[in-house]
């Protein structure tokens, strides 16, 4: 029998990913999650084991602004399925409709906020929205519903709501394009097959397209639940670091710049930080795994 | 024979340049005021330079966002300036503490200046002063004198003369009576809760109750400007609850508001923008007669480096610093940026006198959670912007208010335990 060689070529090809991969992913992240174990007495650093978590947890003042952060988080994500998705399905289906004219383009303009910048989006509907010189109130006058608007950015009640639409608005092209490629993958046969079966129509979307595209939907749903718990950028831009009015738009990822590298007065405490970046982590991986474990493995799949 | 002239006059010149650069010191000055930069190359270092030859200054500012960070990576590494630009409170008395700023208080000028003017660079206990105070900013309420005149309207001095006046504007209803939003909150705490506040509390005597644990935050003295503020909501345009910063500094500046309740800093800038006639009334009192209280809040310091190489020529060049003739250029130079030395000063823009006139007529005190009081966690500066805003939208109850401030503050903060 022939001993195995090794076979080097592979491990030189890996290399060059692996490394800097781990330099720039993987040791950090061990690293941050190492820093969450440690705390910060009189100019030493000393380890305090879960202390962090449990300060983070169980203090009143700090689990209060964790679970109002952790709560605005899933209402952010609730929105982005109940609206995002729903509608990114439907452009998907209305732009592979085959006598649709200009297509190419609405996809096109559907598409180009998602490479706009955070900045840009969050500065450009602030002033969409603003009671003074915004276009929204004159717009809306012009249309008899002025009596309508209201500084929706600087309400509690409101302005997370009008954040998760900013976002959306910004991203809906991504759901679209996938689907839409999900879409085009669909044989024409089969659609043929179920037109000489009676299923022309919307009952031809319901019965075989959606059921075909609901793997898209799946990892579309996935994305969109780690990039919301990752969120920081549109809400730091449009509300700043303290997440107003009164935290009610502040999300996990606004709550961890803010402790860990501090706010004006506030110095920053990198290990509380750490320890918020850690709990988001494990959030962000138990949500990867329920869809990965529980979901994923009992769609069912067709043979196209 | 000419060549060897040349050259012996060549030597000899240099000799003597290199003579006079040995007598000579640099002092270099480290600082976040990159806006400044023309202002000292051309006004405060030739006036220094001309009175003391031998030492010559160098300003090197960086980026107002990145000096911490820069400051003290140079200072660990030695190769910081001689001269130190001093962030006021705890970032300074962290280098202090680190041993990178030298104890000042023998300094001879630092008579020229109050204590309070002292108290942001001082240890807790007020012993150790390690930065001579360069400037300060007041609060008050710029107001367009042009919409003044045409409603017939006078500065107010006391609270209810100041809701009376607003209430004249918002009836007439040309212009918005007061041009703030609460939008990016630190508004609200900085020119609304600690405008106003110092009159409430009684300056000084409150906020050092404060700090030593003598007064709460429940008490009067702290609740009643919230409930103040609380009534300024009406008076603020339609959708305040978004209005931003640079939104409120425009309604005004456009003519459109008729009072803007201010920091000094805004002078400059209002200077420029706006069209009209400004004027500037201090805070009101409570009642005609009382003494009125202004936050005069100190902003900006300069110390001595640990390390340098020159402590002589260091402290001759604070000690210039510290003298009228430095306040008296810097004032007129940076008109909004008060020099806190206790030498009277005239400055040439009317707006900012009138700010820096009320130091006579009142008692100066600093914003109350500056000092000590924001070092734990929950941040009480943090928490008093959500609080201003809460308060003046109504959301909560000024009594509530307190309370939660109060527990915040006592979770961390012995002496209010």
């Amino acid at each position: 029998m022939k001993h195995a060689r090794i076979r080097w070529h592979i491990v030189v090809f890996l290399a060059p990913a692996v490394l800097v991969y781990t330099a720039v992913m993987i040791f950090p992240l061990f690293n941050t999650l190492r820093l969450a174990l440690y705390t910060r007495i009189e100019q030493e650093r000393v380890f305090v084991g879960l202390e962090n978590f449990r300060t983070l947890f169980f203090d009143p003042i700090w689990a209060e602004q964790f679970w109002n952060a952790l709560g605005n988080n899933f209402w952010f994500f609730l929105i982005h399925m109940l609206v995002q998705n729903p509608i990114g399905v439907a452009l998907a289906a209305i732009l592979s409709h085959p006598r649709l004219r200009f297509a190419a383009l609405y996809r096109s303009a559907i598409f180009i906020p998602t490479i706009l910048s955070f900045v840009v989006v969050g500065f450009a509907w602030k002033l969409i929205l603003s009671p003074i010189w915004g276009i929204a109130p004159s717009m809306m006058e012009a249309v008899g519903l002025g009596a309508l608007f209201r500084p929706w950015l600087g309400l509690e009640g409101s302005a997370l709501t009008t954040l998760a639409l900013v976002s959306v608005w910004q991203f809906v092209g991504i759901p679209m394009m996938l689907i839409y490629a999900a879409l085009l993958t669909i044989p024409e046969e089969i659609l043929e097959a179920g037109e000489v079966d009676g299923v022309t129509g919307m009952a031809a979307f319901w019965k075989i397209k959606l059921p075909l595209i609901l793997p898209s939907i799946g990892i579309i749903s996935i994305l969109t639940f780690v990039g919301n718990f990752n969120a920081f950028d549109l809400i730091y831009a449009a509300q700043g670091a303290l997440a107003g009015p009164d935290f009610s738009t502040d999300i996990l990822g606004t709550f961890m710049y803010r402790t860990f590298f501090g706010f004006q007065l506030q110095l920053g405490d990198p290990h509380m930080g750490s320890a918020i970046a850690g709990a988001m982590f494990a959030i962000i991986l138990v949500g990867v795994c329920i869809y990965l474990f529980g979901i994923q493995t009992r769609l069912r799949r067709y043979q196209l | 024979m000419t060549r060897k002239t040349m050259t012996l006059a060549l030597i000899t010149t240099a000799l003597v340049a290199t003579g006079a650069q040995a007598q000579d010191v640099t002092l270099t000055i480290e600082s976040w005021r990159n806006d400044d930069l023309t202002l000292w190359q051309n006004e405060i270092i030739p006036a220094f330079e001309a009175e003391h030859p031998g030492i010559s200054i160098n300003f090197t500012p960086s980026a107002p966002a990145e000096y911490n960070a820069v400051l003290n990576s140079k200072l660990e590494a030695g190769s910081a300036g001689d001269l130190i630009t001093c962030r006021p409170f705890d970032a300074s008395l962290a280098l202090y503490e680190a041993g990178h700023l030298t104890d000042l208080s023998d300094l001879d000028a630092m008579d020229n200046f109050s204590n309070v003017a002292r108290s942001a660079w001082q240890t807790d206990d007020g012993s150790v002063t390690f930065c001579v105070p360069m400037a300060s900013v007041i609060h008050g309420f710029i107001y367009n004198a042009e919409a003044f005149d045409e409603l017939g309207l006078e500065e107010p001095e006391t609270e209810e003369e100041f809701f009376a006046v607003l209430d004249a504007i918002r009836e007439d209803g040309t212009y918005i009576p007061l041009a703030m939003g609460t939008n990016d909150q630190w508004e609200a705490a900085t020119m609304g809760y600690n405008n106003i506040g110092p009159t409430y509390w009684r300056g000084e005597e409150g906020r050092q109750a404060l700090i030593a644990g003598e007064q709460s935050l429940t008490d009067d003295p702290w609740v009643e400007p919230y409930r103040v503020l609380a009534r300024w909501g009406e008076y603020m345009g339609n959708g305040y609850e978004a209005q931003t910063y640079p939104d409120s500094q425009n309604i005004f500046t456009l003519g459109r508001a008729a009072i803007y309740p201010a920091g000094s800093w805004e002078i400059a800038g209002f200077n420029a923008q706006a069209i009209f006639e400004m004027g500037a009334f201090k805070p009101p009192v409570r009642t005609a007669g009382d003494t009125c209280y202004i936050s005069d809040h100190t902003d900006i310091g300069i110390g001595m480096n640990a390390g340098t190489e020159h402590p002589e020529e260091a402290r001759i060049f604070l000690n210039w610093v510290a003298s009228p003739e430095f306040a008296e250029i810097f004032g007129n130079a940076l008109p909004g940026f008060f020099p806190l030395s206790n030498a009277p000063v005239t400055l040439e823009d009317p707006l900012a006198q009138e700010f820096v006139g009320w130091r006579d007529e009142c008692e100066s005190t600093i914003r109350s959670t500056y000092q000590i009081l924001s070092r734990g966690t929950p941040n009480l500066e943090n928490e008093t912007w959500g609080a201003s805003v809460a308060a003046i939208k109504g959301t909560a109850t000024p009594e509530e208010i307190g309370q939660r401030l109060q527990d915040g503050l006592a979770s961390w903060y012995a002496p209010q335990q």
